[in-house]
């Protein structure tokens, strides 16, 4: 995932994000590296996924005879019901999130800005096809969404920016961002880090040339209750 | 007595016009109404308006019906795919309209389409290139793009069961847009794996109701 010494890889990754989702939780995952996040959510913290699709309290991938063709997730793999779970069409699972419904939702993105601006359906290019399914409703439906991905592309450039260069999914949606080397709290106020991984905040400044707040040293942070 | 059961596909799929704008339901293959579609394509209906969430999987039922250059607008969400290539390759020769709709969006426009009102505003995509040319406002604080319904000559949907009167229960996933689509088409035609006798659905359980459904035709799956 990186070859920063002391970066998280996937799993580590997937695995503090977790560590931040309260009990109880209605949350959402986006399709691919957010989907990992379900591994590290012990059952008795009870917090029931939403899959846009259509369904509440989805669990694991099914394998073998569990595989059923009505029952999948958004990324349309055959996926399993935990005890309790609902089924409800389309316009109730997206008015579950615009209305507020839900608590958390985990996004991959392209770019993140200081603002909490998001990019992540589209990237722009000449005879790329957009598709955007639920990128949209999700980024501005539930109570808090947080971004989950590496900070650096392939070609070292940060992900986290002053300014979307994408086009946008949504404006000021997004609170915290999750990466391999640092998590970052963003908003109006702009960006701060609460949490790092093998990089120092001055290292983290450096390198994404961004005005970063430290915010390593607040007790508490990254642990909502 | 009521009975919307058709002998098989090509009496349920009967007067279908060229030109027309055909709602299909399912989430990539769950809930997609395969024969229905296959039959939409053996009869020969063309210039076809779309609307689904996605643009066709593999070969078969939509992306068999867009390959064969029956479809020249789709309305959906998520049109690109691994498996899209027949969508992918109109829409490189420009052989197809796309109108791209966030799903949420989709949906309610759908919703709104069956059931009278007259468009909404909502926060999904204020300020993004979907948003582009449409009226917005600030409610309460919060942007707000204006968005229109959606009807259709014709809704392919699929269920679970139906009975006589085209009440309709669905299976785990598959429901997805099939309750709305339902309600938003001037002729709604249902496959359904089962038809019962009138009175053997709960009617607490009925999801949706007959009047939404014009058509039933029955196409019992292999078991699982």
């Amino acid at each position: 995932m990186s070859e920063i010494p002391g970066a998280l890889d996937r799993e580590q990754l997937a695995a503090r994000v977790a560590r931040d989702i309260p009990a109880r939780t209605y949350m959402n995952l986006g399709i691919g590296l957010p989907t990992l996040v379900a591994n590290f959510l012990e059952p008795e913290r009870d917090v029931v996924l939403h899959t846009e699709n259509g369904m509440l309290g989805m669990g694991p991938a099914a394998e073998g005879d569990e595989i059923d063709g009505d029952l999948i997730n958004a990324g349309k793999i055959p996926v399993t019901e935990r005890v309790g779970a609902s089924y409800f069409h389309q316009a109730d699972s997206f008015g579950m999130m615009r209305g507020g419904h839900l608590d958390v939702c985990v996004l991959g993105a392209y770019q993140v800005s200081t603002r909490g601006d998001l990019a992540n359906w589209h990237t722009g290019a000449p005879g790329a096809i957009p598709a955007v399914g639920g990128a949209m409703d999700l980024a501005i439906g539930a109570k808090q969404v947080f971004v989950m991905m590496n900070l650096f592309t392939n070609k070292g450039e940060s992900k986290l920016v002053e300014e979307c260069t994408y086009p946008l999914t949504g404006i000021g949606c997004i609170s915290r961002v999750y990466t391999d080397v640092a998590v970052f709290a963003v908003g109006a106020g702009g960006a701060a880090v609460l949490d790092t991984f093998g990089l120092t905040v001055d290292e983290l400044r450096e390198r994404t040339g961004l005005d970063l707040a430290d915010r390593t040293h607040e007790a508490g942070e990254g642990t909502p209750s | 007595m009521i009975s919307k059961i058709s002998e098989d596909v090509a009496s349920a799929l009967e007067g279908l016009e060229d030109g027309s704008t055909v709602m299909i339901g399912g989430f990539g293959a769950a809930g997609q109404p395969v024969e229905l579609i296959e039959e939409l394509l053996r009869v020969g209906v063309t210039d076809l308006t779309v609307i689904n969430n996605n643009a066709g999987n593999g070969d078969v039922g939509l992306a068999a019906l867009i390959g064969a250059g029956r479809v020249r607008k789709i309305v959906c969400s998520f049109p690109r795919q691994v498996d899209s290539h027949h969508f992918d390759a109109k829409y490189h020769a420009g052989e197809i309209e796309l109108e791209l709709v966030p799903q949420g969006t989709l949906a309610e426009r759908i919703r709104a389409g069956g059931f009278g009102i007259g468009g909404f505003f909502t926060p999904t995509g204020y300020g993004t290139l979907l948003a582009e040319g449409k009226e917005t406002r600030v409610i309460d604080g919060r942007g707000m793009v204006f968005e229109t319904p959606l009807r259709a000559d014709v809704a392919l949907i699929s269920a679970h069961r139906a009975d006589p009167w085209g009440n309709l229960v669905y299976r785990k996933t598959a429901r997805n847009f099939g309750p709305l689509m339902a309600a938003a088409a001037a002729l709604t035609i249902a496959q359904v794996a089962e038809v019962v006798e009138l009175g053997e659905l709960d009617p607490e359980s009925v999801v949706t109701p007959g009047i939404f459904v014009d058509r039933v035709v029955e196409i019992p799956k292999e078991t699982r």
